[in-house]
């Protein structure tokens, strides 16, 4: 990701995206809950270093633009009328299909 | 879960006193050093402080546009920030009618610390982070509180490096109350989203 790319992000608030499914060996904060799960870009909430990589006591940790993203209950857990929102790395999301 | 102030933390404690009676034994920390930490940490810290915010936004509606516009700049504007060590990005959520916030970090205890002062022992329970994503309503319902039906409810789960404040209802039958009798009606629990006010 070039600077640039991490002040502007990827998405743009109201964007359809999905979360990876992927079950890292490290830290991360994509918690498991919402993984490979559908949700709606709220806003961009500025770049932040990649924890997943700083938490491994490396300096090279990547800035990306982090998102709120909001996700609907039944699509995380089958049921509710509720929603939950997560503040989510742009490496966590892919557009949604 | 209880919905009291309690949890177990004996282990963890246990823990910690030997880190720090070893980092003291070693040198490579004074005796002082890390209560003068803490101290300088919890400065300030209180729910008084998110009390304030909210009553000035309930009697500034320029000051309340400004607060859920950019949260850390209006906080800013009263003195107060949101981190503790570090300054974190604020954004306030607020509730009306129709709708209903709960904060909560599933995956630790990431909270607006210098605004609401340090979390409960519940807020960092495994028995909360775990349910009130899940089922909003029955956590509230321990809290003591039932929403009507259409209300929707969001939960704000910190996972990044916003954190989130809850700006609640004004109560009804309060239009003659000052700034400062209104902030004396703010609890901690308003701030989070677990009581209505």
């Amino acid at each position: 990701m070039t600077d640039e790319s991490a002040r502007t992000g990827r998405f743009a608030p109201g964007a359809h995206v999905r979360t990876y499914l992927h079950d890292p060996p490290h830290h991360t904060r994509l918690p498991r809950y919402a993984r490979g799960k559908r949700g709606v870009v709220v806003e961009p909430e500025g770049p932040a270093p990649l924890a997943d990589v700083r938490a491994q006591g490396r300096d090279d940790a990547p800035v990306e633009m982090i998102y709120a993203v909001r996700f609907t209950a039944r699509d995380l857990w089958g049921e509710g009328d509720h929603h939950v929102v997560l503040d989510l790395s742009e490496s966590y999301l892919k557009e949604a299909e | 879960m209880s919905g009291t102030d309690t949890h177990d933390d004996a282990v963890i404690s246990r823990q910690v006193r030997r880190l720090e009676s070893l980092l003291e034994e070693k040198g490579i920390v004074g005796g002082d050093t890390v209560d003068e930490v803490i101290d300088g940490f919890l400065a300030g810290a209180s729910p008084v402080n998110g009390a304030k915010v909210t009553a000035r936004a309930w009697t500034d509606p320029a000051y309340r546009e400004r607060l859920l516009a950019d949260g850390t700049a209006a906080v800013g504007e009263l003195g107060f920030s949101s981190g503790g060590v570090q300054k974190q990005r604020l954004r306030v959520v607020e509730n009306t009618a129709g709708t209903h916030n709960i904060i909560v970090c599933t995956l630790c205890s990431c909270y607006p610390l210098r605004l609401l002062g340090p979390s409960p022992g519940w807020y960092k329970s495994e028995a909360y982070r775990s349910r009130v994503v899940r089922d909003p309503r029955g956590v509230l319902a321990d809290f003591g509180v039932t929403l009507p039906e259409s209300v929707d409810i969001t939960v704000w789960d910190s996972s990044a490096e916003t954190r989130y404040m809850v700006l609640p209802r004004r109560p009804a039958g309060t239009d003659d109350l000052s700034e400062e009798e209104l902030a004396g009606l703010v609890t901690r629990n308003g701030l989070i989203g677990t009581a209505v006010l």
